[in-house]
């Protein structure tokens, strides 16, 4: 298994996912037999191939920089989880706390 | 033939008529709607007064002598990824559950400026993340020629949706074959266009530099026709080409001179159902009776496919989907921690478990360390799979094989087995990691009665090619007018 419990976790902190123990349990070995799949890969050569990272052959695409009207206030915050008057509102960001073991 | 039988163009020409209105037609689907949602389940959403107030105001605009748009009177079935303003838009996931947009994604936008009736958001493998549908947070699609099985996925929803009779026309969008595996396994007409070729603003994005959306019919020339209506540039998607839209139509009906069709050995090797494969030499001999010409050709590099897109996609999905975090929009834990907690916990509680799977793998593939060896390598090799097409197309005008390995599966036959369900898309997923054309459309039943679909590939931007192709078999064949008994 290329995949441990241990290395699983610590790909969930960084993923920003909390899953339980459990779910780790069954994650780690489908993740393990799905990297032992695309470790195929190695046995193809590729030394000097350009990488691909987009199909068309684009650079930068620009556009002239002019004011657009944007969303208002209240269609912006219709899908706010919180909302403190024309804010979002979120947990507090300086107080650290209890998060200290993901940092 | 009932109304909801009907194609689309049919229709159109119907109202043309007067022999029916938009609004008896939209009339007719909601019916049908009705009538076999319980076993089917496509749709996540129907607002069937907002469709109905639509058809009516098509209807006056024709009585009014009112210029009408291509799909005037239409209903059409839009895969719940794609923005719709006001009307909910969930990916099928906990996360979006109570999530509506205030914008409409472009390809909306073209489809209300050509009258089309809008009538409902139908189910997907949750973010579009699997090949069966059962991924979705809130139900289970079932495939209208036989409700144990699985409908296809990602775009499960809309594709069962045309083939139980419930649109004539629907939108889904393909990543690794979404369009065309589930087109394959419900009978009917579905195309992924060249990327590029259709605006992506307002799609939920999965994996950016693959998605991309497209139609799904019943007969080709209905695809044409909804592909007329979503294609062209949008200055609010960088990457959509800025190249002249064909009328597809127009030229659909003459086939194609000296037609070379490129045969793939890796498209007939080992897991291609007995059936399948039949089916598809069947399909190649009506070519040749067309006066094709039949030319083998390799694609070395396809049987890496799989991996190099598990790679890809996922290390795109873990960036894309970092956006949900619970606070500007989508599923907010409600346990009161601290910051990180929230993200973490709001992410848990609001993703289903591919969509973790997924965003755990593209995050370890893009990690300290691992990149080169993951996510840079699966780059190297999506140029080679590039090089392979470009090296096709210099010998052929289009390639053909099977769409799927096997017809339509049971439901819960691959559930427990994520790299099981990732092979069910050997042959769709190479087409979208080079960014080319595919489309898929019905060439026969097995005996069981399961319908089985053959797929076409194009050079970029050669869609107009390769729909004819695809009509060419159409007309020399009567598979795609079959309905299921429902």
């Amino acid at each position: 298994m290329s995949l441990t419990i241990a290395d699983a976790r610590k790909i969930a902190q960084l993923a920003r996912l909390a899953p339980s123990d459990a779910e780790l349990a069954t994650f780690t070995p489908q993740l393990s037999a799905i990297l032992d799949y695309v470790d195929q890969l190695r046995q193809l050569p590729t030394d000097g191939v350009e990488e691909l990272a987009h199909p068309l052959p684009l650079r930068n695409v620009f556009r002239d920089d002019t004011l657009q009207p944007s969303l208002p206030v209240d269609e912006a915050l219709a899908n706010a989880p919180a909302r403190t008057g024309d804010f979002y509102s979120v947990p507090a960001v300086l107080d650290a706390g209890s998060d200290e073991s993901h940092a | 033939m009932s109304l909801t039988e009907r194609t689309a163009w049919e229709l159109l020409t119907l109202q043309q008529r007067g022999e029916a209105t938009a609004l008896d037609i939209t009339n007719a689907f909601l019916a049908t709607i009705d009538r076999v949602e319980p076993q089917i389940q496509a749709f996540l959403h129907v607002d069937a007064e907002a469709a109905r107030a639509q058809a009516q105001a098509v209807d006056a605009k024709r009585r009014a002598g009112q210029p009408l748009g291509a799909l005037a009177g239409i209903p059409v079935a839009i895969k719940d990824i794609l923005c719709t303003r006001g009307q909910p838009t969930t990916c099928a996931s906990k996360m979006l559950q109570r999530f509506v947009p205030p914008y409409d994604a472009h390809v909306i936008t073209l489809l209300k400026q050509a009258d089309a009736i809008l009538i409902g958001k139908t189910n997907l493998d949750e973010f579009a993340m699997g090949s069966s549908t059962e991924n979705s947070a809130f139900q289970v699609t079932r495939n209208p020629w036989d409700t144990t099985r699985i409908p296809g996925g990602s775009s499960g929803g809309s594709a069962a949706a045309v083939a139980a009779c419930e649109a004539p026309l629907s939108l889904g969008t393909d990543t690794g074959g979404s369009i065309r595996q589930p087109a394959s396994l419900c009978g009917i007409v579905g195309l992924k266009p060249t990327y590029g070729r259709v605006s992506r603003f307002g799609l939920i994005a999965f994996a950016s530099s693959l998605d991309q959306i497209g139609p799904f019919a019943h007969d080709v020339t209905d695809a044409a026709l909804l592909l007329e209506v979503i294609a062209g540039h949008d200055p609010r998607d960088s990457t959509s080409a800025d190249l002249p839209v064909p009328a597809y139509r127009q030229s659909l009906d003459t086939p194609l001179e000296s037609l070379t069709i490129g045969v793939a050995r890796e498209y007939f090797g080992e897991g291609l159902d007995a059936e399948v494969e039949s089916a598809i030499r069947e399909a190649l001999r009506v070519y040749q009776s067309l006066g094709a010409t039949i030319r083998e050709i390799s694609l070395p590099t396809s049987p890496y496919a799989i991996a190099t897109y598990y790679l890809v996609a996922t290390a795109e999905a873990s960036s894309n989907l970092a956006r949900y975090d619970g606070m500007h929009y989508g599923h907010r834990t409600s346990q009161k921690v601290g910051l990180i907690d929230t993200y973490c916990k709001s992410r848990s509680e609001g993703f289903g478990k591919e969509v973790q799977r997924r965003i755990l793998l593209g995050t370890y593939a893009l990690s300290e360390g691992y990149k080169d060896a993951y996510y840079t390598k699966a780059l190297k090799v999506r140029r080679l799979i590039k090089n392979d097409f470009d090296a096709a197309f210099a010998q052929c005008d289009v390639v053909l094989g099977p769409t799927a390995p096997t017809p339509a599966f049971r439901l819960g036959e691959k559930t427990a087995d994520p790299l099981a369900m990732y092979l069910s898309d050997i042959y769709t997923i190479s087409c979208n990691l080079a960014g080319i054309a595919g489309i898929s459309i019905p060439c026969g039943f097995t005996r069981s009665g399961l319908p089985i679909g053959m797929q076409l590939q194009g050079a970029p931007f050669a869609e107009e090619k390769l729909l004819r192709a695809a009509r060419m078999f159409e007309r020399a064949t009567d598979w795609h007018p079959r309905r299921p008994k429902l």
